[in-house]
């Protein structure tokens, strides 16, 4: 039992972090740093420009999606590696937020289902984030129950033609492309009658509508399709096909771990460490320490159940359904948390203005964000099934719908 | 980084399964807990036979000389069996006060001892409620004698020997503290055993009059000794908690599994799997802090008290949560003597109030965390 590199990790990272170090956009460290989860802003400069410049860089220098082939913009590097870089990306790793989704799943499915003149037209600029990518799953009706989706894509000739409506789409208003799953055999069970495609985010008949979120802030959209042209050679995968390829999708956004969760905990300890209350130091109050101590050791015990993932990593074995924890404990714990940091500021804890706020508005900010944390990629419930069915072996969930044609499943419960 | 145990470790943790699966059945426990015998003297020796109880005592003091991940790895899987033993107090207490503060001399008399199972060892550190604190000792030492009572000491009834933490200053500081070896069959100790919540693990009332005691460790160290063998014993002792909790969540998925009402197993309904999935979530996590522990007790880190107090609380939490959760999950049958969940449960209680309450742990890990990083 070790932390050590070994030399060869070793080498990777002194590379790494020199390259950083002479390359990292030094001037919005700080700011980068302190942000927190519903609050990362740069003064006085556009993100989305500052995150672009800062990728350009990095694949200029062989930097971008370490975890993809060479040849589509990528380094080849392994999952040990890319641990490895994140660690020493640091702070500047939140510049990677809006480039997630491309990178970590749209790419790797147009890898596994597109064709080679296609992969090497279209991986680069998303390695390279010149092009951003969004996912096209979520339905009004078809959340947890992806397979649920109405959006429609019937075949004209050689085009496809779309109508219909997805929504939870992240970053479709910057988007420039997109992976679409879509109905295209509504006369069998769910799962079969489903075709993926990719597509232009310009297209005409796309209408991107921002949600504005509890939080005040629009990461989020409805996207409306209104007879929009896909052409078949932008299909993914055969027609009715569609459910494995986004398993695909799926599958990959698992290998994402080691990038860290956050839990509110750095910010909630140093918020406690500082606080005076009206009988002394909060960190000396007897219930603040065994609230801390509880959210110290969930911390910790997701830190050292990443690296325990990432030692596995590093001897070729694949991460597992085991790691929808970090999810699970993470996304309670940071609303938590964010409650329990506005309760010891009393009734001063509903301000969340620079000027007024103990610490800036950044518990309230975590607080507003926090419920979609819960939610996003798989709420807390689906994370538990998973755990219960993949980990413990638990029978599944009994799906009425299983066997039933797709158009002849109720819509409505009452 | 290899944050994991070695290939070795881990057949030493199947060895010791296949061991205790054999030997430990839960029938063997019960009749411990059913007070037939103070604990299972077979299994004891079988331990010794093993190399189990000198895993990390050198080889020149008749152990195994393997060290302390192989031990944290032992200590699971007597977590995982109940075990009906007296093997944290003596070898995650004793043994370990003597290898950290023992003059040659004394680890030479008691190691090897421990190490064949002819000895048991304890640690008498309490004198009724609370938690541990230079403050709470009373029992006096005075030319090399010791008079007091303390309680509860775990295995306090069987034990050969015990290292007893006295007051030897009255200047209001821990160097007050010394620790000093007793010879419990020596004559001027008297042991009461206690009813207690875990009858698997016994536990004692000693009297002390004028019983003679050779001092371990240097006089007004005793309170530092004590705060590294808690420690110590702290992350073994979550090792142990650990194994408990796993067995204890496996025991509530076999009987989901198995369980039909209402025409399915209940472990197809989502209340019942997502109390399972909580259970195997608290159990992850504590294993996880377990683990950066074990390594920071096998390499005596700086990190080691945070590291310590981290894997006791998370610890403590899991096996808790699991253990009760295990008898929901069994529903009524849960509740009965005849099912085994009870015991788990008692052991995950009695374990919680060993070497300090969970309050006392949260405590320690807070000003741990404190001193690294000063507001």
């Amino acid at each position: 039992m070790n932390f050590d590199d070994t030399p060869q990790e070793a080498a990777f990272r002194a590379e790494a972090r020199a390259w950083i170090s002479a390359n990292a956009p030094k001037q919005y460290e700080e700011e980068l740093r302190k942000s927190s989860l519903g609050r990362t802003v740069l003064k006085g400069a556009n993100i989305l420009e500052v995150a672009k410049a800062w990728q350009k860089k990095k694949a200029e220098a062989g930097w971008a999606c370490l975890h993809w082939p060479k040849e589509y913009g990528g380094r080849g590097a392994s999952p040990i590696e890319r641990v490895i870089w994140q660690q020493e990306e640091g702070p500047f790793g939140k510049l990677s937020g809006m480039f997630i989704i491309g990178h970590g799943m749209c790419g790797p499915t147009m890898m596994a289902y597109a064709g080679e003149e296609q992969k090497r037209k279209y991986l680069p600029p998303l390695a390279s984030g010149e092009k951003i990518w969004c996912q096209l799953f979520s339905e009004p009706a078809g959340g947890s129950d992806v397979a649920g989706l109405r959006t429609r894509a019937e075949k004209k000739g050689d085009d496809w033609i779309i109508n219909g409506q997805k929504i939870w789409t992240s970053g479709a208003h910057y988007s420039d492309y997109g992976i679409l799953l879509t109905r295209t055999d509504p006369n069998v069970p769910k799962h079969k009658g489903l075709t993926m495609f990719f597509l232009d985010m310009k297209s005409p008949g796309v209408e991107v509508r921002p949600i504005k979120q509890a939080s005040g802030q629009s990461d989020f959209n409805e996207v409306y399709f209104t007879d929009v042209k896909i052409p078949d050679s932008q299909r993914l995968g055969a027609v009715n096909d569609g459910w494995n390829v986004s398993l695909t999708t799926l599958m990959n956004e698992r290998m994402s771990i080691g990038a860290g969760v956050a839990t509110g905990f750095p910010e909630l300890f140093e918020f406690c460490n500082s606080l005076m209350l009206e009988d002394g130091p909060a960190i000396e109050d007897r219930s603040v320490r065994s609230r801390l101590a509880n959210y110290a050791v969930k911390a910790s015990g997701l830190r050292y159940t990443s690296m325990r993932a990432i030692s596995a990593l590093s001897k070729g074995e694949r991460p597992g359904p085991e790691n929808s924890i970090g999810k699970l404990v993470a996304g309670s714990m940071v609303q938590e948390v964010a409650m329990y940091a506005l309760d010891l500021q009393g009734a001063a804890g509903v301000l969340s203005g620079l000027e007024d706020a103990e610490v800036a508005g950044k518990f309230q900010a975590m607080l507003l964000r926090a419920p979609g944390t819960r939610v996003e990629g798989g709420t807390d419930e689906i994370m538990r099934n998973i755990i219960a069915e993949r980990v413990l072996g638990l029978p599944g969930d009994i799906r009425v719908d299983k066997d039933v044609p797709f158009n002849q499943i109720p819509t409505k419960g009452r | 980084m290899n944050f994991d145990f070695s290939d070795e470790q881990k057949q030493m943790r199947d060895a010791a399964r296949k061991f205790l699966t054999e030997k430990c059945p839960p029938k063997a426990v019960r009749e411990v807990l059913d007070g037939k015998v103070p604990y299972d003297t077979e299994l004891w020796k079988g331990l010794a036979e093993m190399g189990f109880l000198g895993v990390a005592i050198p080889e020149q003091f008749g152990g195994a000389g393997a060290g302390h991940l192989e031990l944290c790895v032992i200590a699971e899987e007597m977590g995982r069996a109940n075990a009906p033993v007296p093997f944290s107090s003596t070898v995650y207490l004793a043994a370990e006060a003597l290898l950290l503060a023992g003059s040659d001399a004394q680890k030479q008399k008691w190691l090897p001892k421990i190490a064949s199972g002819e000895a048991i060892g304890t640690l008498a550190l309490f004198e009724g409620k609370g938690n541990p604190s230079p403050k709470a000792i009373k029992l006096q030492a005075s030319g090399g004698t010791l008079n007091g009572i303390k309680k509860p000491v775990p295995d306090g009834a069987i034990a050969d020997f015990a290292v007893v933490a006295a007051r030897t200053g009255s200047t209001g500081r821990d160097s007050d503290i010394s620790l000093f070896l007793v010879d419990l069959k020596a004559g001027g100790v008297e042991a009461k055993p206690l009813t207690n919540v875990d009858p698997t693990r016994g536990q004692a009332e000693l009297t002390f009059t004028k019983a003679k005691a050779e001092p371990l460790g240097a006089a007004g160290d005793g309170w530092s000794i004590l705060t590294q063998v808690l420690d110590r014993a702290a992350v073994l002792l979550a090792f142990e908690q650990v194994g408990g909790s796993d067995r204890a969540l496996e025991m509530g998925r076999d009987y989901a599994l198995d369980r039909i009402a209402f025409g399915r197993p209940i472990g197809s309904f989502q209340a019942v799997k997502h109390m399972l999935a909580d259970m195997y979530v608290s159990a992850t996590l504590a294993r996880s802090n377990c683990y950066y522990g074990a390594w920071a007790l096998s390499t005596n880190a700086a990190e080691l008290p945070e590291a310590a107090a981290a894997s006791r609380i998370s610890a403590t939490q899991a096996f808790q949560h699991c253990s009760k959760n295990n008898i929901q999950v069994h529903g009524g049958m849960g509740f009965t003597w005849e099912f085994d969940c009870h015991m788990y449960y008692r052991r995950a209680n009695a374990s919680a109030l060993t070497l300090g309450s969970l309050s006392y742990w949260e405590d320690q890990l807070i000003d741990r965390m404190r001193k690294k990083n000063p507001a």
